[in-house]
């Protein structure tokens, strides 16, 4: 294959050389997509209920709250991919540009939030605990001392 | 000028199940990304912030047409996920010859409606 003409070379229309890093990261996220998008739901079908205490426990615990971080990044990353190829397609001139621009920061806002929301869980799920560990540990030193008198 | 054949035509061509695996691929995936990651956001948000974003949310996703956003998407997953295992199968430079391709390109479309009801079975039976 070539890469375009002289002339569409000098004006910087020619290729860009990024196809094969596009197309390599679009497998490479697609299997983190296989692995982290299958582990949630798998979860779904192995979780007793999806009422709000049993999730919200779930996704503070290491290992979903891992996986649901690494499936927001690689999710929105294939997305971000294959979004472009969407708009090269079908948007054309100046108004490709602002596609494409309002897509990187649609994907950086929404990876950030996806990131910040599992941050969030996690850190409440320990808060709840270090609480009721506290608590129970008040409670017993409470009734070894009234056992002690 | 030579009579050659004229290919890809833009007016002379018949309906493949490639084609319609191709054309799923990209309404699925797009359909993930555009619909899809909200949806994921707003989940994932709603549990982060507290039992009533949380019951907010879930009032709306098990409205029917909240039901009908789920399947959708659940279908676009399975499907995108069918197809996109044949990518990689293409990808290693197998599954080209005719008849397999043809036959391989039913068998992922038919995985990922398979794929979604047993999903669905799964969530409400087990």
């Amino acid at each position: 294959m070539g890469e375009g003409t002289d002339l569409g070379r000098v004006r910087g229309l020619g290729s860009a050389h990024h196809g094969s890093h596009h197309w390599l990261l679009q497998r490479y996220t697609a299997a983190g997509n296989l692995l982290t998008v299958l582990f949630l739901a798998v979860s779904f079908v192995a979780l007793p209920d999806l009422a709000y205490p049993t999730v919200h426990a779930w996704l503070g615990r290491p290992l979903p709250a891992l996986a649901i971080a690494l499936l927001v990044v690689s999710v929105f990353w294939h997305a971000r991919l294959g979004l472009q190829v969407l708009v090269e397609d079908y948007v054309h001139g100046a108004s490709r540009f602002a596609a494409i621009l309002l897509l990187n920061l649609a994907v950086f806002a929404g990876a950030g939030a996806g990131l910040l929301f599992v941050v969030q869980t996690v850190t409440a799920v320990a808060g709840e605990q270090s609480t009721k560990d506290a608590m129970a540990a008040a409670m017993s030193s409470a009734m070894s001392q009234q056992g002690g008198r | 000028m030579a009579e050659r054949p004229l290919s890809p035509h833009l007016s002379i061509w018949k309906w493949g199940p490639a084609m319609l695996v191709s054309i799923l691929h990209r309404v699925s995936g797009d359909g993930l990304a555009l619909v899809g990651l909200p949806v994921l956001l707003w989940w994932l948000g709603a549990l982060a912030s507290g039992p009533a974003a949380y019951a907010e949310f879930v009032g709306i996703a098990t409205t029917w047409y909240g039901f009908a956003v789920l399947i959708g998407l659940s279908w676009a997953f399975f499907n995108h996920f069918a197809s996109g295992i044949r990518h990689f199968v293409l990808d290693i430079g197998a599954g080209y010859a005719v008849d397999a391709n043809n036959r391989w390109s039913v068998v992922t479309t038919a995985a990922g409606f398979v794929l979604t009801a047993a999903f669905w079975a799964a969530l409400l039976l087990l």
